[in-house]
C-alpha cells in the first residue's frame, strides 16, 4: 500500500537513477539519518556507546570494505585483521609523530597507507584465484601481525608492545583518549560510516562497481569485453583496504584506546568480519550493516538477557551464547544462503504486494 | 513470529537498562571462566568471590556494609573487558581487578578519567608502581619486574653469586604480559653478564614445538617462563618431553599452579615457580570459609579449587581490596565509601604481619605499606617447587627482595614516558 513505485513519477534522469527509487525507502533512509545524527548523540551514554554503537559502526565500515573486495569483486580475503592492524598502527604512528594533525586527517591517511599495503598484497590476485588467493591473503594476515610484534619502531619502543592512543581533540572536543564524551565517540565514527557507506553505494552503482562485478561473475568474459583485470582487481583491493584501514584506525584510536596486535587484530578478526559479510549478504551494502549488527549486537544482547535478566552464572551464559550464535548462523545460512540482505529483499518484494498478494 | 520478536526485544531492552540497587559496596569481578585462559581464571574468580562471601556471611560485610560482587565474563578478551567495565561502572564500582595485563592497559586511562581505582596485584603495567604518575592504579605487593629480578637473584644464589657467561632463555606469551619482563632482564643481563635469549610464543600457546626445538639447540642453562592458561601445561609437558632439567625451569607466579603441572605427571617433578603469597589449605581462614561458605552451599563455582595456588591468589586480592575498603571507611569516617575514598584507602594501606594473623592468614603475604609515591609495595617473592609424587607445591625459599637498584630507574623511566605522553604532572611533591 505504501511501499510501491506507482504514483511516484520521475521527471529527470537524476531522479530515475537515485539510490532509493521508492518514496517509502527514501523516507525510511532520512528517518534513519535523523535518528542517527539528530537523536542518538543526545541520548548516548558510555555503556551504549562503548559496548554497542561504536563497535557496530566500526565493524560496519570493515564489513563494507571486505564486501567490496569479496562481495563485489569476488576476491576472497582472509587478511582483514592484518589490514586493520595496518590502519591502527599507521594511525598511531601519525598521531604520535605529528601531534598537531587533526584526527580525521590521521584516520584518512591511515586508510591511504592501508590501501597501499592492500594493493601490494593484492598483486598475487592477478595470477591466483579462489582458495589459493585466500591462502595468500592469510599469509598477509600472519606476516603483518608478526611484523607489528617484531619491529619495535611500530610501537614506539614501548616496554609492553602495546600502542596507546594519546588524547586528540577535534573542534575543542576530545575524540580519542579516555576523557572522550560518549556522543563524540559515536558521532566521530558515525560520520565516517555515513560518508564511506554513501561512497561505497555510489561506487558500486557506477562504472567501477560494474567492472568489479564483471570480474566477479566471469573474469575471462569481462576481459574480453574490455575490463582491465589489473586495474579492476587492484582498485578493488585499494578501496577495500582503504575502508578496512579506516576501520582499524577507529577501532584502535576511538574504541579500544590501547591495542595489542595479536589480540586485537588476530586471525579471529579476519574470520569475524568475513562471517559478517557472509551472514549479511555478499555484494550488498545493507548486508554489511546487517551482518555487523548481527554479530556485534547479538552476543551483547544475549549476555544481558542471560546474566542480567535471568541471573545465570557467567560461564554458563558465555557457553550458551556461543552455541546460540553458532546455531543461528547455521540456521540463517540454511534458510537463506544469500544472507540477511536477501531476507530484506524478499520482505520488500512482499511489501510491494501487501495487502493484496495474488 | 513478529510478536515473539517484539517481546524478545522488549525483554532485552528491559534487561540492558535494569540496574541493581546502589546501596552496597560494589566490587565487580571481571573474570574469565571460558576460553584458553579459563584454567587460571576459574580458581582466581572463585577465591575472589568466596572471600567476599565469607565477609558478608561472617561479619555482615565490611564495616557493616554488605559487599556485592557482580561477575562479568571477559574471556581474557580486551573488547569484552571494555564492555564489562562499562556495564559495571554505572553500578557504583569501587575498584577493578581484571586479571589481565591487556585489559589493564585498556583500563588505565579509563579509570583515571572516571576516577575509580584499579588494583592489579602481580600483573598489569609495572611502572604503575610509581604513584606519582599513576594516581589511580595500584599493583602491590609485587610486579613483573620484581618477579624477573627475584628469579635472577635466586639463580645468583644458586651459582655462588655469579651468572657470568651463563645462558638464560626467556620463554614468553607474545603479548603485553609476556613482554613486560624483557627490559628488566636485559638490564640484569648487562649487570650480571649472562646472555638472554627471547623466545616468544603466540597466544594461546598450544603450539610450542619450534620454541622447544630452539631450547634444545641453544642449550640454555636456565629457562624463565612467562606463560598463562593452556600455554603453561603445554610448556611443562614439552620441557619434560625434551628432558630439560625441570629444576632449571622457573615460571613466574602465573605459571605455577596445580593445573599447569598435573598433566605432565612425573615429568613435571622439580619444576619451580615464583609466588608472592602462601598456598595450601592450612591457614586458619579456611576453617571459617568451610563453616560459613562451603558448608552453607554458598561457594563460588564448582568449589574444587580451594587452597590451590591461583585460588589463594584470588583470595589474596580480595583480602587486600577488603582491607583497603576498611581503611577507606576509617579515613572517611563512614561505612558508605565511594571510589575516590577507596583510592585514599589503597594509598594509606598498611599490611602488617599482625594484621594478617588476625585475618587468619599468618605469613600468607609479605607486609608492606603503601604511600602516595609508592603503589608497588615491597616486591618480594618466594620460590616454590613441585613435588610430583606428593602432588604438592612446597616453598623452598623465604621472601627474596628484588634488586631495587636496577628496577627503580626503569620504573622512573617508563612512568616518565607515560606522564609525558599524557601530560600528567607528578604528584606527591
Amino acid at each position: 500500500m505504501f511501499y510501491r513505485e506507482a504514483g511516484d513519477f520521475k521527471t529527470s534522469y537524476v531522479d530515475d537513477s537515485q539510490t532509493f527509487p521508492i518514496r517509502f525507502d527514501r523516507m525510511r533512509y532520512y528517518a534513519v539519518l535523523v535518528l542517527g545524527f539528530g537523536i542518538l548523540p543526545f541520548v548516548m551514554n558510555d555503556y551504549w556507546a562503548n559496548a554497542v554503537f561504536v563497535p557496530f559502526l566500526i565493524y560496519a565500515i570493515a564489513a563494507i570494505g571486505l564486501n567490496i573486495l569479496t562481495g563485489y569483486c569476488g576476491q576472497v580475503s582472509l587478511g582483514t585483521g592484518g589490514f586493520m592492524a595496518v590502519g591502527a598502527y599507521a594511525c598511531y604512528k601519525l598521531m604520535t609523530a605529528f601531534p598537531w594533525m587533526p584526527m580525521p586527517v590521521n584516520v584518512l591517511l591511515a586508510g591511504l597507507v592501508t590501501a597501499g599495503v592492500g594493493v601490494l598484497f593484492g598483486l598475487p590476485s592477478l595470477r591466483i584465484k579462489g582458495f589459493y588467493l585466500a591462502v595468500a591473503t592469510l599469509a598477509a594476515q600472519f606476516f603483518l601481525v608478526w611484523l607489528f610484534n617484531k619491529v619495535p619502531w611500530f610501537y614506539n619502543y614501548s616496554a609492553s608492545g602495546q600502542i596507546t592512543a594519546p588524547e586528540r581533540t577535534l573542534l575543542g572536543v576530545a575524540v580519542t583518549g579516555a576523557s572522550t564524551p560518549a556522543w563524540a565517540k559515536y558521532l566521530f565514527c558515525a560520520v565516517f560510516l555515513f560518508a564511506l557507506a554513501w561512497l561505497a553505494r555510489n561506487l558500486t552503482r557506477g562504472t567501477v562497481g560494474r567492472k568489479w562485478m564483471a570480474i566477479r561473475d566471469m573474469d575471462i568474459a569481462a576481459e574480453i569485453i574490455g575490463v582491465n583485470p589489473l586495474t579492476t582487481k587492484l582498485s578493488a583491493f585499494a578501496v577495500s583496504s582503504f575502508y578496512i584501514g579506516i576501520a582499524g584506525a577507529l577501532f584502535f584510536a576511538v574504541y579500544l584506546g590501547a591495542a595489542e596486535v595479536g589480540e586485537a587484530f588476530g586471525i579471529q578478526k579476519s574470520f569475524l568480519i568475513l562471517f559478517m559479510v557472509i551472514i549479511g549478504g555478499l555484494g550488498s551494502i545493507f548486508g554489511s550493516f546487517a551482518g555487523a549488527a548481527f554479530l556485534v549486537l547479538l552476543p551483547v544482547l544475549l549476555k544481558n538477557l542471560l546474566v542480567g535478566g535471568l541471573g545465570w552464572p557467567t560461564d554458563l551464559a558465555a557457553h550458551i551464547e556461543l552455541m546460540i550464535v553458532g546455531a543461528l548462523i547455521i540456521v540463517f545460512l540454511i534458510l537463506e544462503p544469500h544472507g540477511l540482505a536477501q531476507l530484506w529483499r524478499v520482505a520488500k518484494e512482499k511489501l510491494r504486494l501487501w495487502p493484496f498478494p495474488h | 513470529m513478529k510478536k515473539t520478536f517484539t517481546m524478545l526485544a522488549a525483554a532485552a531492552i528491559a534487561a540492558t537498562t535494569a540496574a541493581p540497587a546502589l546501596a552496597d559496596l560494589v566490587v565487580p569481578n571481571l573474570s574469565y571462566r571460558t576460553g584458553p585462559f579459563a584454567a587460571g581464571g576459574i580458581p582466581y574468580a572463585d577465591g575472589f568471590n568466596d572471600y567476599f562471601t565469607l565477609l558478608n556471611e561472617r561479619d555482615g560485610g565490611i564495616g557493616g556494609e554488605k559487599v556485592q560482587v557482580p561477575e562479568c565474563e571477559t574471556a581474557y578478551n580486551t573488547e569484552k573487558g571494555v564492555e564489562c567495565y562499562e556495564s559495571t561502572k554505572g553500578q557504583g564500582a569501587l575498584v577493578y581487578n581484571p586479571l589481565s595485563t591487556g585489559i589493564t592497559y585498556q583500563l588505565i586511562p579509563k579509570v583515571t578519567a572516571d576516577k575509580i581505582p584499579l588494583y592489579t596485584p602481580g600483573y598489569g603495567r609495572t611502572s604503575a608502581a610509581n604513584g606519582k604518575v599513576f594516581e589511580w592504579v595500584f599493583n602491590y605487593p609485587a610486579n613483573y619486574w620484581d618477579g624477573a629480578s627475584v628469579a635472577i637473584k635466586y639463580l645468583l644464589d644458586e651459582n655462588g653469586g655469579s651468572l657470568e657467561g651463563k645462558k638464560i632463555a626467556l620463554l614468553y606469551h607474545n603479548s603485553a604480559y609476556g613482554k613486560e619482563p624483557i627490559r628488566t632482564l636485559q638490564e640484569l643481563a648487562k649487570k650480571h653478564g649472562f646472555t638472554l635469549s627471547e623466545l616468544p610464543i603466540d597466544s594461546p600457546g598450544q603450539e610450542q614445538k619450534s620454541q622447544w626445538l630452539q631450547v634444545r639447540r641453544d642449550k640454555p642453562d636456565y629457562v624463565l617462563f612467562w606463560g598463562w592458561g593452556v600455554m603453561n601445561s603445554v610448556a611443562v609437558q614439552e620441557a619434560a618431553n625434551i628432558r630439560f632439567p625441570m629444576d632449571k625451569f622457573i615460571g613466574i607466579w602465573w605459571s605455577g599452579s596445580e593445573n599447569d603441572v598435573l598433566p605432565a605427571g612425573d615429568g613435571a617433578n622439580g619444576y619451580k615457580a615464583l609466588t608472592f603469597n602462601g598456598v595450601g589449605g592450612d591457614y586458619p581462614v579456611y576453617a571459617d570459609l568451610k563453616k560459613y561458605v562451603f558448608d552453607a552451599g554458598k561457594g563460588s563455582g564448582a568449589g574444587d579449587a580451594a587452597g590451590s595456588v591461583i585460588y589463594s591468589r584470588g583470595m589474596y586480592a580480595a583480602v587486600i581490596i577488603s582491607e583497603a575498603i576498611r581503611k577507606a571507611q576509617e579515613i572517611a569516617g563512614t561505612p558508605k565509601v565511594n571510589a575516590a575514598q577507596v583510592r585514599d584507602g589503597f594509598e594509606a594501606l598498611e599490611i602488617t604481619d599482625a594484621r594478617l594473623e588476625e585475618l587468619g592468614l599468618k605469613g600468607f603475604g609479605q607486609p608492606f605499606a603503601a604511600s602516595c609515591g609508592d603503589h608497588g609495595g615491597a616486591g618480594g617473592a618466594m620460590i616454590q617447587q613441585w613435588d610430583a609424587a606428593a602432588k604438592k607445591w612446597s616453598l623452598i625459599t623465604g621472601f627474596i627482595e628484588p634488586d631495587h637498584d636496577v628496577l627503580d630507574p626503569l620504573v622512573a623511566e617508563d612512568s616518565a614516558a607515560f606522564a609525558a605522553e599524557n601530560n600528567i604532572a607528578e604528584r606527591c611533591n
